[in-house]
């Protein structure tokens, strides 16, 4: 292939070098970054302090490097990122919409990033508050009236939804063992199913894409503690029979559950309270502009109806009768604590601030961007033909994203879903979700969030096009891409047949 | 093997694996999965050998085939106590991709009742079953 | 118009005619009418950037941070000096806004600041394999009774009280889901008893004995007779550890434990009012397979070159789905981040150097306050960061006595008893005012 056709489209990385050394291969022994603040305590022998064997016999062989060493390698590291601020992430199912910097700079205050979580109460005011107005307002768009914040990311807050499930039949003197999930749920649904220790038992999906109701009226009954639905489902596509599905779960005595994974699609035009969910959890680094950090922080915070209110997680923020706000401890029939503390505040001034920012009408726009773009994207990739090699797993209007399948370019074209992610990166486009859901061939979920520009919208099909004319000429292009990132394509099978997952010292 | 290819010396069920009965001793196979199986998988990175001695149950899974990002079940196409197992593939277990009916072979399996591969498809039928 | 969209008059009229419809309501026509919000949410309206800032600054404004009192809260969470080159780094939009490194080739500098922060995790815990973070150390405890109850398939825990109480809660919280017992065993002069632990009836039925090196009340575990023991029962060894007394104290993974986790926001991170900070993951060999959440491995590109990626998938939720070792997917990346930064600038002697500071430190302050009437050890054991006082007298009038002084004594863990946490930046001084007061306040 010539050097035209695999030169880079844009070039974000810095040259990097062959192989980037780890900052245990910069140690050299004698250097250091820290110096110990004066030991201004009467020195006693450490043999008095601790005894010898309870102390290491050899200190942890951490890296010996000077700051300046320190700066310049994770800057270098970090320059071999693709990051959401330097180019479209339409990542499906992950939201990756803009993160204001506003909120870096108040989560940053002492004031929230130097609170200590075991404060005495009227010396948190001002983050307790802040804790009651966020359940208030996510209590608000999900349309049920109880929040907890604890819950640490999403699917810390599914396994809380169904243990206060199993908490709420238990309280009926119901021993339920079954949660049913949809064939297309993410997999955080049905680890979570085992974890809270029920079996899972999978429903099908009908040929438009939604849920297959004679194949959830057969496995319904009275076993049955929950079904777990994503709406939009992770399809993109809104379920239209909710309003029926939740009748038949209800009609067993069973509680509906809301990944709330694409609530970026509903805030304020629809409310799962409003469709039968009696739980919801809230990812608030997709929708609510947490930044996603390479895998987290994150927070899952969850609302729940009125009759599931007992099982919340304790400690709970309270708002009491002098208008001051407490950490309620005292709540005899709660499930417990799903973690340490009052759960991810930081995470939670981000998310306020950006309630804040967007209003009631705001958070509404977010949604009908979010939809309007997925829908404009779509129709822009039709319009480039991309849909004759990438069509649209269900041909309907779509909600925030969209599902394409590979099948046919990989028949056709002979590459496959994973070099189409792959060549994207040439292009200086991070790829959408690849092989999710797994109901679809090839599949390729596409999320562009409203946070993005027409222009970029009509960039991400017009380079998808490309793509697909090049590889009608030369398909290797894309088998070997990417030829720009800082690493060509990575043995992934030699790495988990021999793991080295720690630098040998 | 780049190539689908299903020998006819072997008998198949529909989860895509395969039993060689021994042609000298008929009371023994040998198992493993299929060119499909493996096709379908990718890269196999990871097996796990059921021990030696295991009770296997015809059409019950014994153990699971793992590539980089899929795991299967592996099904008994018949009954019997394992003798041997492939300790090779530990190391190597790209063998059942490379070779899936010679070095890529399971386990070596005494028979409970070898009159249930009358029940298992031959070469022919077992295509026809592929998309 | 909000600041955070672009769709101007002139784009929406393009858009909706190159989509087909004639209005955005069209593409919402799924959503069944009776199921539509009437008017809009009872939210405030928005508020433009400056005013939003001052809203919640004023909030800020009313919580007393630890720029503001002098603290000896600790309990799990520590007022440590977080070093400015961690915030600078981790504040770079290459880390802090991509996602979860789903494609290694773009993520290269994510996931070898992981495979990094993995290899100083195993270094701390004295164990090979070191996951890339959980969420926190509370709910690293349950994560880790989850690991045992997929391991051996046993029925009880035995929990030793030294393990920090909101672990036990945690893990209490999601063993009943499994239906299994969280048993808590009595400590014996500050720390976990074998005795005890054999009482308790340690035998084949217990999945895994879980005990806190420093332990709650401070106090330095000798975990080699516990691990003995619980071997012999077949039961694993679970070891929630402050990282940086590990600087000092004989690595848990060296003595047989076979999981330790603990809490990493001493590590380089805010205290956040609690979160986000992180939980460290370690396991033996053996247990590689049953490891939650995500691992990076070292591999090499087409040409050759070194490079990372994620590995050992198939344990995780998106393959395994029900089967899972774990449900997590998110965990705390940016903050193992920190923590790794972190461990670099205190470096090989600087660790060692800061937890023998902590320790002098500790071992004055306790010695000061024991020292006045009214005040006595909870326990004598040997104390790295944190010990407990009882108090004999007003504890109320001690609290408020200190508020009033800018100080903030402890954590009240019982009605008379304190937790003194020490770190690096309180001072003798402050110690001192620290033991001035309490006893003002008990005279």
């Amino acid at each position: 292939m010539s050097d035209q056709l695999t030169a880079p489209r844009s070039r974000w990385f810095i040259e990097a070098a062959d192989d980037e050394l780890t900052i245990f291969e910069r140690s050299r022994e004698g250097r250091r970054a820290f110096t110990a603040p004066r030991l201004d305590v009467p020195e006693r022998p450490l043999d008095e302090l601790i005894p010898a064997e309870l102390r290491r016999p050899e200190v942890a062989r951490l890296p010996e490097v000077s700051e300046p060493e320190i700066v310049r390698h994770y800057t270098r590291l970090s320059k071999r990122n693709f990051d959401l601020d330097t180019g479209f992430y339409p990542l499906g199912s992950c939201t990756m919409k803009h993160n204001p910097k506003l909120h870096e700079r108040i989560a940053g205050l002492p004031g929230n990033a130097d609170l200590h979580p075991l404060q005495a109460v009227e010396d948190a005011q001002g983050a307790l508050e802040l804790m009651w107005r966020l359940q208030h307002s996510l209590g608000e768009i999900a349309g049920l009236p109880h929040v907890s914040l604890q819950p640490s990311a999403g699917s810390h807050g599914e396994l809380t939804g169904v243990l206060i499930t199993r908490a709420y039949h238990e309280a009926n003197g119901d021993r339920r063992t079954k949660v049913l999930t949809p064939d297309t749920a993410h997999g955080t649904n049905p680890a979570t199913v085992t974890m809270a220790g029920y079996e899972l038992v999978k429903i099908g999906t009908d040929a438009h894409g939604n849920v297959d109701i004679d194949d959830l009226r057969r496995h319904v009954d009275t076993d049955v503690a929950c079904l777990m639905l994503t709406n939009p489902s992770t399809l993109g596509l809104f379920e239209r029979h909710i309003e029926e599905i939740a009748k038949v779960v209800h009609d067993v005595g069973a509680t509906l559950y809301y990944d709330g994974a694409n609530l970026n699609a509903i805030m304020g035009i629809c409310r799962p309270g409003d469709m039968g969910f009696d739980i919801v959890h809230f990812n608030l680094h997709k929708s609510f502009t947490q930044p996603h950090g390479g895998g987290g922080p994150g927070a899952g915070p969850i609302a729940v109806a009125e009759h599931m209110e007992p099982f919340l997680p304790r400690p709970q923020v309270v708002r009491r009768e002098d208008g001051s706000f407490d950490l309620d401890h005292d709540r005899p029939r709660s499930i417990g604590r799903m973690r340490g503390f009052q759960g991810n505040y930081g995470v939670f001034v981000r998310s306020y601030a950006y309630i804040r920012s967007l209003g009631a009408a705001g958070l509404r726009e977010a949604s009908e961007v979010a939809v309007l773009n997925a829908n404009y994207l779509l129709a822009r990739l039709r319009r480039e033909g991309v849909l004759e090699y990438l069509p649209a797993a269900y041909d309907r209007i779509c909600m925030h994203e969209f599902v394409l399948s590979g099948a046919v370019m990989k028949r056709e074209l002979g590459i496959r879903t994973l070099d189409l992610a792959k060549r994207l990166l040439d292009h200086g486009v991070h790829p959408p979700t690849v092989y999710f859901p797994l109901i679809v061939d090839e599949a390729l979920m596409v999320e562009p969030t409203e946070t993005e520009t027409r222009e970029t919208l009509d960039h991400f099909a017009a380079v998808v096009a490309e793509i697909l004319r090049e590889a009608a000429t030369d398909p290797e292009i894309a088998r070997t891409a990417p030829h720009t990132a800082p690493v060509r394509r990575l043995d992934e099978a030699g790495a988990a047949r021999h793991p080295v997952v720690r630098q040998p010292l | 093997m780049a190539d689908p290819n299903y020998p006819e010396d072997l008998k198949y069920n529909a989860d895509h694996d395969w039993a060689r009965i021994d042609p000298d001793n008929p009371a023994e196979a040998t198992f493993g999965i299929t060119w499909y199986a493996q096709d379908t998988l990718g890269e196999i990175v990871f097996f796990t050998p059921p021990p030696v001695g295991a009770k296997l149950a015809k059409d019950e899974h014994y153990t699971e085939v793992e590539s980089v990002k899929a795991v299967s079940d592996v099904v008994a196409p018949l009954s019997g106590e394992v003798i041997e197992v492939n300790e090779s593939l530990t190391n190597e277990p790209q063998k059942i991709n490379e070779d899936p009916y010679g070095d890529g072979w399971l386990v070596r399996v005494r028979l409970t009742d070898p009159a249930e591969a009358q029940e298992l498809m031959d070469a022919a039928t077992y295509k026809a079953t592929l998309p | 118009m909000s600041r955070y969209t672009a769709v101007t008059d002139a784009d929406l009229g393009e858009m909706l005619a190159t989509i087909g419809v004639g209005s955005v309501d069209e593409l919402f026509a799924d959503v069944p009418a009776g199921l539509r919000v009437e008017g809009t949410l009872a939210l405030d309206d928005g508020l433009s950037e400056q005013e939003v800032y001052g809203e919640l600054a004023a909030l800020a404004q009313r919580n007393l941070s630890t720029d503001e009192q002098i603290t000896f809260l600790g309990a799990g969470m520590y007022d440590s000096y977080v070093p400015a080159l961690v915030d600078s780094i981790t504040a770079r939009a290459e880390f802090l806004t991509p996602y979860t490194p789903y494609q290694p080739e773009v993520s290269q500098g994510g996931l070898q600041a992981m495979f990094e922060y993995q290899t100083a995790i195993c270094e701390l815990t004295g164990l090979p394999v070191a996951n890339a973070s959980v969420y926190e150390g509370p709910s690293a405890v349950a994560a880790a009774g989850y690991l045992a109850k997929l391991h051996n398939g046993r029925s009880r825990f035995l929990v030793s009280a030294g393990v920090h109480p909101h672990a036990v809660q945690s893990l209490a919280t999601l063993a009943h889901g499994w239906g299994m017992t969280v048993e808590v065993v009595d400590l014996r002069d500050g720390v976990t008893s074998v005795e005890a632990l054999r009482q308790a009836g340690l035998d084949e039925d217990v999945s895994a004995v879980i005990v806190g090196q420093p332990n709650f009340l401070g106090a330095v575990e000798r975990l080699a007779p516990i691990v003995d023991v619980a071997h012999r029962s077949g039961a694993l060894v679970v070891c929630a550890a402050d990282p940086v007394s590990l600087g000092l104290l004989q690595a848990p993974g060296a003595q047989g434990v076979d999981v330790v986790v603990g809490e990493g926001q001493t590590l380089g991170n805010h205290l956040n009012f609690g979160g986000p900070s992180f939980g460290f993951f370690a396991v033996t060999e053996e247990l590689i397979r049953r490891l939650p959440g995500r691992l990076v491995g070292q591999t090499r590109d087409a040409e050759g070159k070194r490079g990372y990626v994620l590995t050992l998938q198939t344990r995780e939720q998106h393959i395994r789905r029900e089967k899972a070792t774990s449900n997590i997917c998110t965990a705390q990346a940016l903050n193992a981040l920190a923590g790794v930064i972190y461990l670099s600038w205190l470096g090989r002697q600087g660790l060692v150097e800061l937890a023998e500071l902590l320790a002098q430190r500790t071992a004055y302050a306790r010695e000061r306050l024991v020292a006045i009437p009214g005040v006595t050890p909870v326990h004598q054991q040997p104390v790295v960061r944190e010990f407990a006082i009882r108090i004999d007298g007003d504890m109320d009038a001690v609290l408020a006595r200190c508020r009033a002084a800018g100080i903030n004594p402890g954590y009240r863990y019982a009605e008379d008893c304190l937790l003194v946490a020490i770190t690096e930046k309180r001072t003798r001084a402050q110690i001192d005012l620290l033991a001035d007061t309490i006893a003002e306040a008990l005279a």
